[in-house]
């Protein structure tokens, strides 16, 4: 196990420590357990680690879908352990973003109206904005073509990628991906990943993303490894 | 909100036979119950019309509403008489020119004096006992019905023929007399005097048609020994509306009883609103059925969309959103039904109010008496409403305690 190496800014946008994630059971089965680390603006982290090792767990935890047994989840230096559900929606509304293995996407509604619902939900931007912004999102990954096909007539990459536009909608502080190219082939997976890798750079945007792809996690800037739901090193490359 | 209701109404759209299907429940119910209380209102009314044209609206009775007070309790505070009989009263409005002058001064609408007391009437030999009314002939005929029931003769006669008698058809047949003959009434106390028939009246209430009979006031005071008393005036409103106040201040003026066509008929309009309740019970237990149909359909989408669910959560979405989506949905149905519901209602009614029955009963009903009221369609609608968001509401609440991680760890 290695230290967790230091924030660049005063104020980390992410800070755990000690989370653990029990689920009460008669054999009570311990998901994640003392994991501790701290994370920055603009960074790109993969979470690493064998099936099974509890990566979509802390992931969850870290999105505030789900609450730990113990520890806590600070972000942008607020703690979060108090906060009733509504207010964690509404946190996850503006300010986390989340993409998983399998696309997510609404299936009765377009690829426009998918990035739009976050941000119709948010009610920031005006109509004429929302759908401005939403269309500069999905035209950035490449799917300007594609903008009013609903997901089952998009492949899987145009899907994922429309995720990712719809994890952008509110221009989030963080975004969690969960093997976001876990099911793609190696043409769409570059593409899904080059957009995750062009948020960081040119939004500044942090990003963690769960991968078994160590070639994928070689590229970005750190990596955190867990096994059986403890971090067994954290290092930048 | 309106985000909401698009969600909610593409997830309905999307099941667009069920949605069929349960809209025509809620359509039906609201439909059949809006005709039902049409119908029924319409029944009520047509019955209250006729009943209100043909009894008077306030009736001052020759009676105290309290037991006259004993002179020993006047007198004394605490005590109590056993056994004490009142003294012989002769019963009677007395100084009726008076009461009825000082009624006219402010009561809307017309009144009529009566003396009625028994008699037995006789005629070649027969007898039969009747209730004989002692009437201002032309004021009679302001506050009843009894013109319209002249089947031969005029009530009018009883002006101008000082010992004329009108009696029902059944009784006139029952003596084998007719029109023109002279008959003998004798009062309880022994008093005779003959009479001649000048009219008879069918009213279709047999008991009426059978022991009523209508002589002049005059006449009557004589032959019961009363002169200058009358024991009921009856009055007949303008505005049926004042018919509890006029009663009150009567009594209040005059010291005797005064009896509104509502007291009087107290039975009939509780009768009425046991009918409105059960009618209403009826179209409550429509509804919950209707009910179920949108329930079955919102539980049905709620476990269809569990993945949507968990979207929508991790996307932040809080609870009270998810719930208020599947509430929408059963709402929209409701909508629907209510608005398809209320046209089909409306159609229904007036189908119903054009139907024609032959009928040759006295009582003739030609049509069904249908009386048209919103407020038929707002509670019918407000009940389908009420429905529908509780048939929606237990699902969505269902919905809104999903986990998503569990949904998201199930989907992949
Ligand atoms: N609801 C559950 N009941 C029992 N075991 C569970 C449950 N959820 C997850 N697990 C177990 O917890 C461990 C961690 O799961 P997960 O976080 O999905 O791992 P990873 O994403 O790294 O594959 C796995 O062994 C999994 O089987
Ligand atoms: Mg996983």
């Amino acid at each position: 196990m290695s230290a967790a190496p230091q924030p660049k800014a005063d104020t980390p946008l992410l800070e755990v420590s000690g989370l653990t994630r029990i689920l009460p059971a008669v054999v009570p089965v311990t998901l994640v357990k003392d994991v501790t680390f701290t994370v920055g603006e603009s960074e790109f982290v993969a979470i690493t680690g064998p099936s099974g090792s509890g990566k979509s767990s802390l992931l969850y935890l870290l999105g505030l879908l789900d609450r730990p047994t113990k520890g806590e989840v600070r972000i942008g230096g607020s703690p979060t352990h108090d906060l009733s559900s509504a207010e964690m929606a509404h946190l996850r509304l503006e300010k986390l973003g989340f993409v998983f293995q399998f696309h997510f996407l609404l299936p009765e509604f377009t690829a426009l109206d998918n990035v739009l619902i976050p941000m119709q939900r948010l009610g920031k931007l005006s109509r004429k904005a929302q759908e401005e912004h939403a269309r500069g999102l999905l035209a950035d990954l490449g799917l300007e073509a594609f903008l009013h096909r609903r997901p089952e007539q998009l492949s899987g990459g145009q899907r994922q990628r429309v995720a990712v536009a719809r994890a952008l909608a509110n221009s989030p502080d963080l975004i969690l991906a969960d093997e976001p190219t876990g099911s793609l082939d190696s043409a769409a997976t570059e593409q899904v990943f080059e957009s995750l890798q062009k948020i960081v750079e040119r939004q500044g945007t942090t990003v963690i993303a769960v991968t078994h792809d160590l070639e994928l996690a070689a590229r970005m800037a750190r990596r955190i490894h867990l096994v059986d739901g403890m971090v067994d090193f954290d290092r930048r490359s | 909100m309106i985000l909401l209701l698009r969600i909610a109404a593409t997830h309905v759209r999307n099941r667009l036979r069920q949605t069929v299907v349960s809209t025509l429940g809620v359509a039906l119910g609201v439909g059949f119950s809006v005709a039902m209380a049409s119908l029924m209102e319409g029944s009520q009314r047509d019955f209250m019309a006729t009943l209100i044209e043909a009894i008077p609206h306030v009736e001052i009775l020759d009676e105290q509403r309290a037991p006259r007070d004993q002179p020993a309790s006047l007198k004394y505070d605490a005590v109590v008489f056993h056994g004490l009989r009142p003294k012989e009263d002769l019963r009677g409005i007395r100084n009726p020119t008076e009461a009825l002058a000082s009624l006219r001064d402010w009561v809307g609408g017309m009144l009529a004096p009566r003396l009625s007391g028994q008699a037995v009437l006789r005629y070649s030999g027969q007898d039969i006992g009747l209730t004989l009314i002692g009437v201002v002939p032309r004021r009679e005929l302001a506050v009843s019905k009894i013109g319209e029931d002249m089947r031969l003769g005029s009530f009018n006669d009883l002006d101008t023929t000082s010992n004329g008698l009108v009696i029902g058809d059944k009784a006139a047949s029952r003596l084998g007399a007719d029109l023109g003959d002279t008959v003998t009434l004798t009062s309880a106390n022994g008093v005779a005097k003959r009479f001649k028939i000048v009219g008879l009246f069918h009213t279709g209430i047999t008991t009426s048609d059978e022991g009523l009979a209508y002589a002049p006031l005059k006449a009557v005071q004589i032959l019961l020994e009363k002169p200058d008393i009358i024991n009921s005036i009856s009055i007949h409103l303008n505005r049926i509306k004042d018919a509890n106040e006029v009663a009150a201040r009567a009594e209040r003026q005059l010291g005797y009883k005064a009896v509104s066509w509502e007291e009087a008929n107290e039975g009939l309009m509780e009768a009425f609103f046991v009918r409105n309740v059960i009618m209403y019970t009826v179209v409550g237990a429509i509804l919950v059925v209707a009910g179920f149909g949108i329930y079955n359909i919102v539980s049905t989408i709620v476990h269809e969309k569990a993945k949507d669910i968990a979207i929508l959560k991790s996307l932040g979405f809080p609870e009270g959103d998810i719930q208020r989506i599947f509430v929408l949905e059963g709402l929209v149905i409701g909508v629907l039904g209510a608005i398809a519901g209320s046209c089909l209602g409306f159609a229904l009614s007036s189908y119903l109010a054009t139907v024609k029955f032959e009928l040759t009963t006295d009582v003739e009903m030609t049509r069904l008496p249908i009386h048209f009221s919103v407020y038929h369609y707002v509670i019918a609608c407000l009940l389908a409403l009420f429905s529908s968001a509780i048939a929606g509401l237990l699902p969505a609440r269902k919905a809104a305690r999903l986990n998503p991680v569990d949904i998201i760890r199930g989907a992949t």
